[in-house]
């Protein structure tokens, strides 16, 4: 037989031939090769989000590894003294032998801890990036409604988790949970049994909320994140207006290799972050707290961050209790089931109720900028507003207890605050937004302030301005306003040299000064 | 490199078979064809300039932190003590020594990878062009003909009989809802669990002692005068997580506290103090929290979840906080051996409120 010689060469063009013959993909896969990606910083905030959820998946597996969810009673006899012989559950055994006896375990733990915290963090900060530069409206709106649906499914998924260890924190965040439940009118008490299986705590609570966790839970969250990463792709990434962007294109740099390059590394990066955090800085030490018991509670101990805007508004309700006929709506029904209520509904709505509002049914790729749309960065402020003085609540015993202030005051400071900060943030913020939309409409007109103070022959001091294009007799200039930056500055326009690049020593040579030769006059007092 | 093309296009586009072609040609001729035009290409240093070579170097740096951090991590992973130890041990550090290897080595990848994406490779603009919006009048029309004429077929508009057997079908998803709803549901009332406790099997001729957490029964001289302890039912699991509704504070009045709470007890506490001791439910009564912090000079309970206050003086009435309702009082008493028992259960259920609870 004739042993024929493998040209290695021509291997990776030959077997992507056999593969295109009987998979025809050179012409979809060079279109995604080819596909463009605009740049900017603030898109790559869902990134996070995506990537803290891939490092959650993986910590998770491994954590799962180990962890039982089990409520039977065992008495420790793990590695940390201090617990030793103490009677507790199954579950909070595993999760200390997760943190003393696996090796590398208490790391995956505190990884996984922060990477949750990082997910809801880089949800809210992106979701405030979407609203406030209108990447909701039309035809993104069936996207944004899947990421409002994700951030209340990372809620629900953190809380799951955050209750699985069964130490005293998780124990008084799930009773506060059943309380909650307990509160819906008519059917409470029904559904707060069937899911406990019995009263509070009961047996089988932690089995439920272990397989919501790691099985329901991110098995929908995964299919909302395909779908949404999905519709980014089909529907091509919004971008900022600027020379050459319109609403017909997309300009940017292709997928292969430099974006992808960019994603790979960012990847990196999140996870080198979310490492040196979970090897650096506690999270839960849940050894400290012991086992949960119902009779023991410690003073602060507050929820994770994201849940802590409830906890907040929970604790500025007013006791106010509905009785009627022998049934009653207790006062924790307002703050931890309506109005969670009301924040999913409503800012899913908000792409059509602002298409109502501002009369504009047409379809937007370009995004604007929050000053230009005054209104929308007004609520936007004035949510955030609601949002902070609801989770400084969240801990309010805490700020009390360090800065030494009644701790009743910084309730009745919480309910005046809820009222009255919105709308000033609403206003204020509308304020800024117009002031420095009227600054960039002022440069288009007049040009860029110099610094230069003149002196008229009258008297009358000015401010000499630097038109960006040749003015009119009147000295203005009819630029259009096209919602992206302006030049504020002198060394935008070139006026003055960029600074000499190099961090500890310049790597480039300063451009050596302009010699002007010209033959000059002495100067003298005019007299002869 | 930024314009090599000096080939004519035409219409049809670019020949790919002529092998004048650049590879760049060939590129640009296929984005051309997905509808991206690449309007700007340059490479960001000279090739083999000073800044290349830096740019590579540095690259070069990253990566070779990254092995340097990686390999650490595998040999601190493996022969770093790792075993817990009280007090200060070399197995206080294991954690952070992993967390700084690998946070590092990652770091010398992502750097690495960005600034080679970023520095040495060309810079690029491209422009694609979109293709949203509605598709054609022609296309919609197509399509919604197709998804009409399978209506069509299906023939339900003709064959009332069929429409109306389909309703016979509703009873499969109630079938299917039964399994998961039927195995869950649990009904609050039978047993009645949401408004008895472990206390439940106590009465006057048969009472049930108060035990410490640690099973210990409790007597009137165990509390100081103004001192609060947690009691539970001296019953099989009393102390557990089993009765979660039971723990109970007992509280050791000053004099004058206690004629003051006894003179104005509400009439369904009418006689379940004994002598200066009174005992209320721990669980507050408006998120189910121990409302556990005592504050001897006011006479208050505080809960910590949500800072319920409660006044120990009268009725353990809420009087700060979102908390609605009382806490419930056991009624108390001594037996003749000399140990506290309650005599009852809570007359009002205990923990947080709920539609039926009045």
């Amino acid at each position: 037989m004739k042993r024929r010689k493998v040209d290695l060469k021509a291997l990776p063009g030959k077997s992507a031939q056999e593969v295109d013959t009987r998979l025809p993909v050179a012409t979809p896969l060079r279109g995604v090769l080819n596909k463009v990606f605009p740049d900017h910083w603030s898109f790559l905030l869902g990134e996070i989000a995506l990537f803290s959820f891939i490092i959650l998946l993986l910590t998770g597996t491994f954590l799962a590894l180990f962890f039982e969810p089990s409520l039977q009673e065992v008495h420790y006899d793990g590695s940390y003294l201090p617990l030793q012989g103490v009677e507790m559950s199954r579950a909070y055994e595993t999760a200390l032998d997760l943190s003393f006896d696996v090796r590398g375990g208490l790391i995956m733990r505190q990884m996984h801890h922060w990477a949750a915290l990082l997910f809801m963090a880089a949800i809210v900060v992106h979701m405030f990036r979407i609203f406030m530069t209108g990447a909701f409206r039309k035809p993104r709106e069936i996207n944004w409604i899947i990421g409002l649906s994700m951030f209340w499914l990372g809620f629900t998924e953190g809380f799951a988790g955050y209750s699985l260890p069964d130490d005293a924190l998780s124990g008084t965040g799930l009773r506060i949970a059943s309380a909650i439940m307990l509160s819906i009118p008519v059917i409470g008490s029904w559904v707060t049994t069937s899911l406990f299986g019995g009263e509070f705590p009961g047996e089988i609570i932690l089995s439920r909320l272990y397989i919501l966790h790691v099985f329901l839970l991110p098995l929908i969250l995964l299919a909302l994140v395909s779908i949404h990463v999905g519709l980014v792709f089909v529907q091509k990434h919004t971008q900022w207006p600027g020379p050459g962007r319109t609403n017909k294109n997309v300009v940017g740099e292709r997928m292969f290799p430099r974006y992808a390059i960019k994603q790979g590394g960012f990847f990196m990066l999140v996870f080198a972050i979310i490492a040196l955090m979970g090897g650096l800085f506690q999270i839960n030490p849940i050894w400290l707290f012991g086992p949960y018991e119902a009779a023991v509670v410690s003073a602060g101990s507050q929820p994770d961050w994201y849940v802590m805007f409830l906890d907040g508004s929970t604790r500025l309700m007013p006791a106010w209790d509905i009785r009627f006929l022998g049934y009653n709506i207790p006062p924790l029904f307002w703050p931890t089931v309506v109005l969670p209520g009301i924040l999913s509904v409503l800012p899913m709505a908000y792409p059509w109720i602002e298409a109502r509002w501002k009369k504009d049914y047409a379809s937007h790729n370009l995004l604007q900028r929050p000053r230009d749309v005054p209104d929308r960065t007004g609520l936007a402020a004035m949510a955030g507003a609601f949002y902070l003085v609801l989770t400084i609540s969240g801990g309010n015993d805490i700020v009390a207890d360090k800065f030494h202030i009644s701790l009743n005051a910084m309730t009745w400071a919480g309910r005046i605050g809820l009222l009255v900060l919105p709308p000033l943030a609403y206003y204020f913020a509308r304020r800024l937004a117009l002031g420095l939309q009227q600054h960039d409409r002022e440069v288009l007109a007049h040009g860029v302030e110099t610094g230069i103070i003149k002196r008229l022959p009258d008297g009358r001091f000015v401010e000499v301005h630097q038109p960006l294009v040749a003015p009119d007799e009147h000295g203005h200039t009819d630029l259009p306003y096209v919602g992206w930056t302006v030049p504020k500055k002198m060394n935008r326009l070139g006026a003055l040299g960029p600074a000499i690049r190099g961090f500890f020593r310049p790597i480039e040579q300063s451009a050596p000064p302009k010699q002007e030769e010209q033959p000059r006059e002495e100067v003298t007092s005019g007299k002869p | 490199m930024s314009e090599t093309n000096t080939q004519v296009r035409d219409a049809a586009g670019v020949d790919v078979a002529n092998p004048n072609l650049t590879r760049f040609d060939i590129v640009r001729e296929g984005a051309r064809r997905d509808g991206v035009e690449i309007v700007h290409y340059e490479p960001q240093y000279p090739p083999g300039s000073a800044g290349e070579r830096r740019m590579t170097r540095i690259v070069a740096f990253f990566f070779l932190l990254t092995g340097i951090m990686s390999t650490l991590f595998v040999v601190a992973f493996i022969w770093w003590p790792w075993e817990y130890e009280l007090g200060p041990h070399a197995s206080k550090y294991y954690t952070p020594i992993l967390g700084l290897t690998l946070g590092l080595a990652l770091v010398g990848v992502g750097l690495g990878v960005l600034t080679w994406g970023k520095k040495l490779l060309p810079h690029e603009i491209a422009i694609q062009e979109r293709h949203d919006g509605p598709s054609s009048p022609e296309e919609q029309k197509l399509t919604g003909t197709t998804l009409q004429f399978i209506g069509d077929e299906m023939g339900l508009g003709r064959r009332p009989i069929l429409k109306w057997s389909l309703l016979g079908l509703a009873p499969l998803g109630l079938a299917a809802a039964a399994i998961p709803i039927g195995a869950l549901i649990k009904d609050p009332h039978h047993p009645d669990i949401l408004f008895k406790t472990g206390w439940a099997g106590a009465t006057p001729t048969n009472p049930i002692r108060l035990q410490h957490d640690d099973g210990t029964l409790v007597r009137p001289e165990m509390v100081s005068t103004g001192g609060q302890i947690t009691v539970f039912p001296n019953i099989p699991g009393g102390s557990s997580n089993h009765y979660a509704d039971s723990p109970t504070l007992l509280i050791h009045l000053r004099e004058d506290d206690a004629a003051k709470l006894n003179g104005q007890l509400y009439t369904i506490n009418q006689g379940s103090t004994w002598s200066s001791f009174v005992a209320y439910s721990k669980i507050c009564t408006h998120a189910g929290c121990p409302a556990s912090l005592y504050e001897q000079q006011t006479n208050r309970l505080l809960c910590p979840c949500h800072q319920s206050q409660f006044l120990i003086t009268d009725n353990a009435r809420p009087i700060f906080g979102p908390a609605t309702r009382s806490l419930p009082m056991l009624p108390i008493s001594v037996d003749k051996e000399g140990f506290l028992v309650a005599t009852g259960d809570y007359k009002v259920p205990v923990g947080p409120a709920f539609w039926e609870k009045d």
